[in-house]
């Protein structure tokens, strides 16, 4: 028993400081050259462009459903009017960044996962290296610059459609008129909040994509490792977004509130 | 007095009969399994090493320590005059420029077409005018006999035709030394044989030193046996070689990470060893 926690406990700190290693390297990859220009705008393209759609349905129906639980919360104290203030705080703070990251590490992190799995297992990545191309520059720099930068546009347009969906709720089943709605989404919001909700989804994209380039980068085990790589990538990316979300939050109260 | 040194190993390493790679007593060991257990030999430049030996004999795992894509344990590991069991991953790329490796399976970028994967590392690696490494891919699947494919993915190729991309993709940059990881293994015979003439040719047309890794015995001794030569009108025929050619080829057979065997083809025929009798019957 003692020595398979202990066999545990090392493979954690062996997965741990292989983590850290890949991101100071990639951190390393940034500043200085090779760059691979092509890649990185390609991988903007793919993470941000293609996920779009996913994005924007996850985003409509959050703020939909949203308005429709506060609007039921709210009749109970007459304070429907003010749905507006709730769908837009919630949304901006809350659920788009965390929605966002959700999908994308669902969408983006299993795919990455599963590319450099893939290519681990195929020997791709060993060509790579004998070709004389460090695969972190070029597969991780660009994926995790995408990532970082992606989820909080991505997360921008979330937060706008779902506070539209919310609208489309309030106007139209809870009847509240449309510019005491759009007044009240204004008035919910502060600038503390806005900076918290752009704030969590660097982190997140840095997270996702850092974590599914290291869990694809270790893959093992031909294509039942793939599968196997897919899954802790969606797992571990989701537990550590939402642990993230927490920490972010927290610090935020603590200096900005 | 680094730049002398530099300097005399560049003027050693131009001269024939010059040692292009050097194991000295190499060891590898994966957590408790012991891969490589004193692993020594030299490649004469514009030589062949013939690596036999049953699978988990430690023969691919010589050609990543070559390449650095493995560290060995101990033991001195010498590539073109360069320490690689010493190099750090950015100063193996200097390393690595010289060196064209054949990996099981071709390992080709599958969201590649055949004329990006060729033309890799020059593409990616070198500021060198596209019309130049179009030009040097175009030469080099020509010289391979697939010119006509050119614009096709991997994935719409022949297991045979995937290896023979591999070969161009590694010699596309001109390295002065070749590693085949069981370049024809999972081939059949006659698909194997024009891999086979590949390697030849690039031996003795390109003087390209090489080691071969493999357990196709046919394969090692046809490669080791036969020479390439051009005629007069620029034809090239694979021929048998002449005895001092075949002296250029030389076999070592790895059991359990431990050479068993170093020598040439007849050598290796005349072998008494039961574990050698047994392997090449």
């Amino acid at each position: 028993m003692l020595s398979l926690i202990e066999s545990w406990l090392k493979k954690a700190a062996l997965e741990a400081q292989e983590y850290v290693r890949l991101t100071i390297s990639t951190f390393g990859g940034v500043f200085t050259r090779p760059f691979y220009r092509h890649d990185i705008v390609e991988q903007f393209e793919l993470i941000g462009w293609g996920s779009l759609t996913v994005v924007l349905l996850a985003g409509v129906f959050t703020g939909m459903a949203l308005a429709s639980q506060s609007g039921l919360t709210l009749d109970q104290f007459g304070a429907r009017p003010v749905v507006g203030r709730l769908v837009s705080a919630s949304m901006v703070k809350e659920l788009g960044p965390v929605l966002t990251a959700l999908m994308l590490t669902g969408r983006v992190g299993s795919g990455i996962a599963a590319e450099l799995g893939s290519m681990v297992v195929t020997d791709q990545i060993n060509a790579l290296r004998a070709l004389g191309t460090d695969p972190t520059r070029k597969l991780v720099v660009p994926r995790v610059l995408a990532g970082i930068f992606m989820a909080p546009a991505l997360t921008v347009v979330s937060d706008f459609i779902g506070v539209l969906g919310g609208w489309v709720i309030a106007r139209y089943q809870l009847q509240v008129n449309s510019s005491l709605y759009w007044a009240s989404v204004t008035k919910g919001l502060y600038f503390t909040d806005v900076w918290m909700g752009l704030s969590k989804p660097f982190v997140f994209g840095f997270l996702i994509t850092t974590i599914a380039c290291h869990v694809g980068l270790r893959t093992e085990g031909g294509t039942a490792g793939v599968g196997k790589s897919t899954t802790i990538s969606v797992v571990a990316g989701s537990v550590a977004v939402i642990a993230a979300d927490f920490f972010v939050t927290q610090i935020f109260i603590e200096f900005f509130y | 007095m680094a730049v002398e040194q530099a300097l005399t190993a560049r003027q050693i390493l131009s001269e024939p009969g010059a040692p292009v790679v050097v194991f000295d007593h190499v060891e590898l060991a994966f957590d408790e399994k012991v891969v490589l257990k004193d692993l020594s030999f030299t490649l004469i430049k514009g030589h062949t090493k013939i690596i036999l030996g049953a699978s988990g004999s430690g023969k691919s795992t010589a050609l990543k320590i070559i390449v650095g894509l493995l560290k060995a344990d101990a033991g001195v590991v010498w590539v073109n005059g360069q320490r690689v069991d010493q190099l750090s991953e950015r100063a193996l790329m200097d390393v690595r420029s010289d060196l064209g490796m054949i990996f099981q399976e071709g390992a080709l970028f599958d969201s590649l077409t055949v004329r990006e994967n060729v033309g890799y590392k020059l593409y990616e690696e070198t500021d060198l005018p596209l019309e130049d490494i179009d030009r040097r891919v175009e030469e080099v699947l020509g010289f391979i006999g697939l010119s006509e494919h050119i614009d096709k993915m991997p994935s719409e190729l022949s297991g045979g035709q995937r290896r023979r991309v591999a070969i161009a993709r590694a010699i596309s940059f001109k390295p002065s030394i070749m590693l085949y990881d069981e370049a024809t293994t999972g081939l059949d015979p006659i698909t194997a044989s024009t891999v086979n003439d590949e390697m030849i040719k690039l031996r003795d047309l390109e003087s390209v030193s090489s080691i071969i890794v493999t357990h196709q015995l046919r394969d090692a001794f046809y490669v080791a046996e036969h020479m390439a030569e051009r005629a007069a009108n620029g034809t090239v025929r694979v021929v048998p070689a002449t005895p001092e050619k075949e002296r250029q080829a030389e076999f070592i057979m790895l059991r359990d990470g431990l050479i068993i065997f170093e020598g040439d083809a007849d050598t290796l025929r005349a072998s008494t060893d039961p574990y050698i009798r047994e392997f090449l019957s």
